[in-house]
């Protein structure tokens, strides 16, 4: 048997559309131009500025991370452009179903930095409350959440709402089983759900030829779902995109699947050794594809960002960045008996007597628990 | 005889697997050019080949699942699960193909397939890298499962695994990867102890304690710690959890009239659960005192700064210990 690695060759044979290319121009697109026509100056300023911030926030927490002060850290360095624009296209009552490198799109959506950095701490595993962000719990399992996307969106279209599901998930997942099922699903019942697939070319060390030997895009026609691919760093055009997707899914026109084509330029996650992988040319390919460089270039070019603004962003980025840090190394410890908080959402024979259990271990090490206390009754 | 880390001791059991038998596949994510997430698999595909390191797409149950083709054809896989909590979307194929094939075709399809499951906490990972998901498939018959504790049997315990016709679970205790230990890579297999043997880590005369994979070092330490207060704790390296070996633990518990059980994870229905119900049966007239089990909580892993208190550590085995013995301890006094 021989192992087929697959060029993304894919690629190429399907239409990939773009607003901006990577040095700064405008071009015309005849399905995307018509959801970007309220774009105004204002408008760019504002995804450019979330991109800087988004892309401050990454630095930062990698940096915390190597200085031990997090656990672990998912970079989306190179992916801002997706998850900018993806999040702008939303309303606040859409519901998203996230991914672990989602962390941008959590910050825009409203979630805190105690919440956002204490899942990569080790102190808490979700730091939001899904329904007040409308935006589920952080997903590791490769996959999973597009079951629940589509779940939640067949909820939505039950009920007659014009809302929708938002599922982010990267070019790996798309082997998994339970992507292939969310899709059959979302057809079935023409769910009003967007597949936001982040196409950054790796899972982990494998390289997304090895995970289809189509255009990821290209796989979605098979369940009767239209597959549009996007320039994953072109900000306007994922804005447009998934405008267009959920369009579709308001309007009853059911589920819709987008490749964002971007690069991540930065480890898998802080654990991982890409030089062991990746050649640098690859690297320097994509860096000049580098989605706020190319925003930068086009308002600039156009007058629309001189130095001034440009400080501006930069200063209100080192702001937010100091408040990650602050929260995250003032983050105290979580309380040991809290192990045994919301395990169940009624009481719990089993766990009530684990827990007085551990509270008696605990306290005997204080010498909480007297002497006389101690040799009354049998051991149990 | 080699100093190797158990992660060095694996992949030298892998590679003498496949220079042994051209037969032997191995698959699963990252395991070739980056060579595993742990570098268990480091160098093996440079060595051996694309066609027999297989980097599989990112899909736990075709993993599985075409590993049981490939059995079905005559290959020995070994397919690497990434992590312990990865391993559920896999399970289906597990419990519902692999454990029963041989049965359902009365004895004529073998499913010599090893699953390789770093499992186990203490690393400060994130949810889904630190579960102990065991006793699911302890609890599925047709599988056998097996936890090497030490680099030594990692190597002997990975080639007896996948020498054998049945279909083995290999849990590798993921904190233990980078501990040391002499490993003698030449012996014939047939001189070593059985994959299924339990063996006694540690004589002692007051209390047996049996510990498997990653908790066995930490029983070690109970053990010495004890030791120091007159206690004599046997510690038993369980190695296999299914079959388990009862002759050593009753042996043991006759000599000793005590038992605790411990392990990382959850209490209900877990590998103490059983071996305490079965010491019970069997050993019920030399025993002095209920069988005592030190685990971690029922709950799903708590974020890892609260592991270490989810986690049986010294301490807790040493409290177990005391409530064998009778002496004072956390649970004296509790009513129920
Ligand atoms: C079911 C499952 N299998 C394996 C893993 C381990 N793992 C974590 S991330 C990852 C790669 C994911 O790649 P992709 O879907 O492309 O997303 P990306 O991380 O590139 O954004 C793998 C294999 C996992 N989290 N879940």
């Amino acid at each position: 048997m021989t192992q087929t690695r697959h060029e993304p060759t894919g690629q190429a044979a399907m239409k990939m559309h773009q607003l901006i290319t990577a040095d700064g121009t405008r071009v015309h697109d005849e399905l995307l131009d018509p959801f970007v026509q309220d774009v105004d100056r204002d408008a760019l300023i504002s995804l450019y500025r979330d991109m800087v911030v988004v892309r401050r926030i990454d630095v930062e927490a990698t940096a915390l991370q190597r200085q031990g002060q997090l656990a672990l850290w998912p970079p989306m360095l190179g992916q801002e452009a997706s998850q900018v624009g993806s999040v702008h296209a939303m309303d606040q009552d859409d519901f998203i179903f996230p991914t672990y490198r989602e962390n941008g799109v959590a910050y825009l959506r409203g979630a805190k930095f105690p919440g956002i950095m204490g899942t990569w701490r080790g102190n808490m595993n979700t730091g939001w409350d899904p329904y007040q962000l409308n935006m589920a719990t952080p997903q590791i399992i490769i996959g999973s959440q597009t079951l629940h996307a589509t779940g939640y969106a067949m909820g939505i279209a039950m009920e007659g709402r014009e809302t929708l599901a938002i599922a982010y998930l990267g070019d790996g997942a798309t082997s998994q089983g339970d992507v292939h099922e969310s899709m059959v699903f979302a057809a079935s019942f023409q769910a009003p759900v967007i597949f936001f697939c982040q196409n950054n070319h790796w899972a982990i060390s494998e390289p997304v030829g090895l995970q289809s030997a189509v255009p990821i895009a290209g796989r979605a026609q098979g369940y009767g779902i239209p597959g549009l691919q996007v320039d994953g760093n072109d900000v306007l055009a994922v804005l447009a995109a998934v405008r267009w997707a959920a369009r579709r899914a308001r309007t009853g026109g059911g589920p819709s699947f987008i490749e964002a084509v971007t690069y991540r330029m930065g480890p898998h996650t802080t654990a991982d050794d890409p030089t062991r992988y990746r050649g640098v040319t690859e690297l320097e390919e994509w860096a000049a594809k580098d989605p706020l460089s190319r925003l930068r270039t086009h308002l600039a070019n156009a007058g629309m960002l001189d130095d001034a603004a440009q400080a501006g962003i930069e200063a209100e980025a080192d702001a937010v960045a100091a408040e990650l840090r602050d929260a995250c190394i003032n983050m105290p410890d979580p309380e040991p008996m809290t192990v045994f908080d919301d395990i169940y959402a009624e009481d719990h024979s089993v766990l009530d007597r684990e827990r007085e259990q551990y509270r008696r271990y605990l306290a005997s090490f204080e010498g909480q628990l007297g002497a006389g206390q101690q040799v009354q009754g049998s051991a149990s | 005889m080699s100093s190797l880390s158990l992660t060095q001791a694996i992949n030298a059991g892998l590679r003498q697997a496949m220079e042994d038998d051209p037969k032997v596949v191995l698959m699963g994510e990252d395991i070739g050019t980056l060579g595993g997430v742990f570098r268990v698999t480091d160098g093996l595909m440079k060595d051996f080949g694309s066609h027999r390191v297989i980097d599989t797409p990112l899909a736990e149950s075709a993993i599985i699942g075409t590993a049981v083709g490939l059995a079905y054809r005559g290959f020995r896989p070994v397919c690497e699960i990434q992590f312990d909590g990865f391993i559920y979307p896999g399970f289906d194929q597990i419990v519902s193909q692999v454990a029963k094939l041989h049965a359902r075709t009365h004895g004529k399809v073998r499913m010599p397939l090893t699953i390789r499951v770093p499992f186990g906490g203490g690393i400060g990972s994130p949810e889904h890298h630190s579960e102990s998901p065991e006793a699911y498939f302890v609890h599925t018959s047709g599988l056998r499962v097996i936890s090497p504790s030490n680099p030594q049997d990692a190597y002997t315990m990975l080639r007896q695994a996948i020498a054998s016709d049945d279909p083995v679970l290999y849990f590798e205790p993921k904190r233990r990867y980078h501990a040391k230990g002499d490993v003698e890579l030449n012996a014939p297999l047939s001189a070593a102890p059985p994959m299924g043997a339990a063996l006694v880590a540690e004589p002692g005369t007051d209390v047996t304690l049996v510990a498997y994979g990653p908790l066995v070092r930490t029983a070690l330490d109970a053990a010495s710690a004890a030791r120091a207060d007159g206690i004599s704790i046997e510690v038993i390296d369980l190695r296999s959890l299914s079959p388990v070996d009862y002759a050593p633990i009753m042996e043991s518990v006759r000599r000793t009239g005590r038992l605790v059980v411990t392990h990382e994870a959850g209490k209900t229905l877990g590998m103490g659960a059983e071996i305490a119900a079965t010491i019970t049966e069997r050993c019920f007239n030399y025993l002095e005192s209920a069988p005592v089990r030190v685990t971690g909580f029922d709950i799903p892993y708590p974020p890892s700064k609260l592991e270490k208190h989810h986690l049986p550590d010294l301490d807790r085995m040493l409290d177990g210990v005391d409530r064998a013995l009778g002496r004072p301890n956390s649970q004296t006094g509790m009513e129920d």
